[in-house]
């Protein structure tokens, strides 16, 4: 009975009828709203970044309209490219990440494979190791690897400490456990067949990965490559520990330590530096987005 | 299953009949070609992450000179500093805020990337995910510069509506605000990637099938939407959760633990400490209170990642 009632009264309930199209509209437009919101939230400090550094330092401690450039100048980057200096730290962050990402590399990917398709004593456990320790962050292991090489610079009279090749040995322990984690992702979604169709061709392990998986794969190996020099590029705890020389500094860690001298902040000059060392990863991302986010979303969706 | 895709003991067998050589047999072996491919794995995790981990607990244990045992004579110390306790209060404090708002500013922005056209979208998440690319350390110097205490953009804007100049790094209270929304504007895109992707994994015929039952958007979202995402919701907070917490880099280049150590992190006290103070072993210490926290996010993460994986 009482449910009768109900639903005698429920059509009195405003219900608007074909207004689908006019809500959609509604919405987007909100949408659009919103999103340059976001987005000028997202894009303030690179833009600002661009701003102040085509401002001569005259106009910066003039205090104008931070917002706009009187008189653009490219004073700062002249500057800045021709100093040996910078253009040190820049080829040094430039060979550690290479090299990483080579390192990286060339252990992560045997090793995936070993352990998405050559299942062996521990390897499911291994497999669980590794991903836990990509959830190791550097701020727990700082101090303990710090001591450990200057021990063994002690021990063996081989100094790493203060060189920037010692950051080839440490970020691959930030770099490795990740790539590894998604190669194993990608390895295990390739269809068996094809390496059926291989081993029955007479193809050894090594041709196997090399002629099937690698090829296959290839998508998230450019995934892995530039999560591995985008970790490397951008890491700043490490460099900051281990390198101290002028000479031995990789770019984030440059720009802070030789460009800020005491209270004295060199804006101009900064925002040049940081835009420079914050060009290769926009780069690459610019070029190669899709790649980017499919190795970003990969860690979590895979596995 | 795996086993049966490869069954290269035939192949090996005939091989071996032709050359008899020990060790290639070996070679051809599968587990012996999978543990050579898996040993600078091994080697890498248990030298420089494994070793070094329990090395921490044994510098922990050390006095300063490191060479004396104290036991847990540094913990003691630490219990009875009024900083350290000040460094657990702000350490919650900012990991937790700070993944509370990426991820509600994530689910936002994802959910209105999502209602745009598809063909639009490429260039909005181009855009909106430009604060995960930059090396946080440019970008927090962008910031700094942004905040700085005489020459500050925002500070020069909000005199147009007359607001007084805000202390952004200055005054604890803005300090820590500040370093909380940095961390929020370079941690929402990660966020907001990973729920677009989600997003698009929800079949539409759940929408539709509740748009028939008369569902609004809230019951849309809280009936349909919410429990779709739940495991990479689950995933990515937890994720976050243990990258915030230990974060270093925001903290360091915009106050460097200032004013007065009113921002300082585990981190950035244990750095501090450790490296600034080359008081190494109370620094190890300092970083150690970060693991009862993180192992419990690993454990719940490995844990929703197994159960997608059974799923599937």
């Amino acid at each position: 009975m009482s449910t009768v009632t109900i639903d005698k009264a429920a059509p009195t309930r405003k219900v608007k009828y074909g207004s689908m199209s006019r809500d959609r509209a509604w919405a987007l437009k909100w949408s659009y709203f919103f999103l340059t919101i976001f987005a000028m939230f997202s894009l303030l400090p690179p833009l600002y970044m661009l701003i102040t550094s085509l401002k001569s330092s005259a106009e910066i401690s003039a205090a104008t309209n931070p917002w706009w450039v009187y008189n653009p100048t490219l004073a700062n980057y002249f500057e800045i490219l021709t100093s040996n200096q910078f253009l040190r730290f820049f080829w040094n962050s430039a060979m550690v990440s290479i090299f990483v990402v080579t390192i990286t590399m060339l252990i992560s990917v045997p090793a995936a494979f070993a352990l998405a398709r050559m299942r062996f004593w521990g390897s499911a456990t291994l497999a669980t190791g590794v991903f836990l320790t990509y959830l190791i962050p550097e701020t727990l292991l700082f101090l303990p690897l710090f001591k450990m090489f200057a021990a063994f610079g002690e021990f063996t009279g081989i100094q790493l400490i203060n060189k920037w090749y010692v950051l080839l040995i440490i970020y691959p322990t930030l770099t490795v456990p990740f790539c590894t984690w998604i190669m194993i992702g990608y390895f295990a979604s390739i269809p068996k067949e094809l390496d059926e169709a291989a081993v029955i061709d007479g193809a050894s392990w090594f041709q196997t990965l090399t002629r099937i998986f690698i090829p296959v794969a290839f998508p998230g190996i450019i995934a892995a490559t530039i999560f591995a020099f985008t970790v490397s590029w951008a890491q700043f705890l490490y460099p900051l520990v281990f390198t101290t020389s002028t000479d031995q500094l990789v770019l984030p860690v440059g720009i802070i330590t030789t460009l800020i001298k005491g209270d004295v902040f060199a804006w101009g000059q900064i925002m040049t530096g940081a835009l420079l060392g914050a060009a290769p990863p926009l780069i690459i991302y610019a070029f190669l987005m899709d790649y980017y986010i499919a190795g970003l979303t990969a860690g979590a969706t895979k596995g | 299953m795996v086993d049966v895709a490869f069954q290269p003991d035939r192949v090996a067998a005939t091989a071996a009949k032709r050359k008899p050589s020990g060790l290639q047999r070996a070679w051809r072996r599968k587990s012996t070609a999978a543990f050579l491919m898996t040993l600078p794995l091994i080697l890498l995790i248990t030298i420089l992450v494994v070793y070094p981990a329990f090395y921490s607990l044994h510098l922990a244990s050390l006095n300063k000179s490191m060479q004396r045992f104290v036991g847990f004579g540094n913990f003691e110390f630490l219990f009875k500093r009024d900083t350290f306790w000040l460094v657990v209060k702000q350490s919650c404090i900012f990991a937790i805020t700070a993944v509370v708002f990426k991820a509600l500013i994530g689910f936002i922005v994802a959910h209105f990337v999502h209602n745009i056209p598809a063909k639009g979208q490429r260039k909005w998440r181009g855009m909106l995910l430009v604060p995960w690319v930059i090396p946080p350390a440019m970008s927090t110097l962008a910031w700094l510069w942004l905040f700085d205490p005489s020459y500050s953009a925002f500070n020069y804007t909000l005199a147009f509506f007359g607001l007084g100049p805000i202390p952004w790094t200055g005054a604890a209270g803005w300090a820590r605000f500040s370093v909380i929304l940095v961390n929020i504007w370079v941690g929402a895109p990660f966020f907001m990637i990973m729920y677009l992707a989600a997003l698009k994994s929800v079949p539409d015929q759940l929408y539709e099938a509740a748009a028939i039952d008369g569902a609004n958007w809230w019951q849309r979202i809280w009936y349909v939407t919410l429990p779709m995402m739940r495991n990479i919701i689950a995933i990515t907070t937890l994720f976050s959760l243990i990258v915030t917490f230990a974060n270093f880099d925001i903290v360091r280049i915009l106050t460097a633990g200032g004013p007065l150590d009113h921002t300082h992190i585990f981190a950035t006290w244990a750095f501090r400490v450790g490296i600034e103070g080359s008081d190494v072993p109370l620094g190890a210490s300092v970083s150690l209170f970060m693991v009862p926290i993180l192992a419990i996010a690993a454990v719940f993460i490995l844990r929703d990642i197994n159960k997608r994986g059974n799923e599937a």
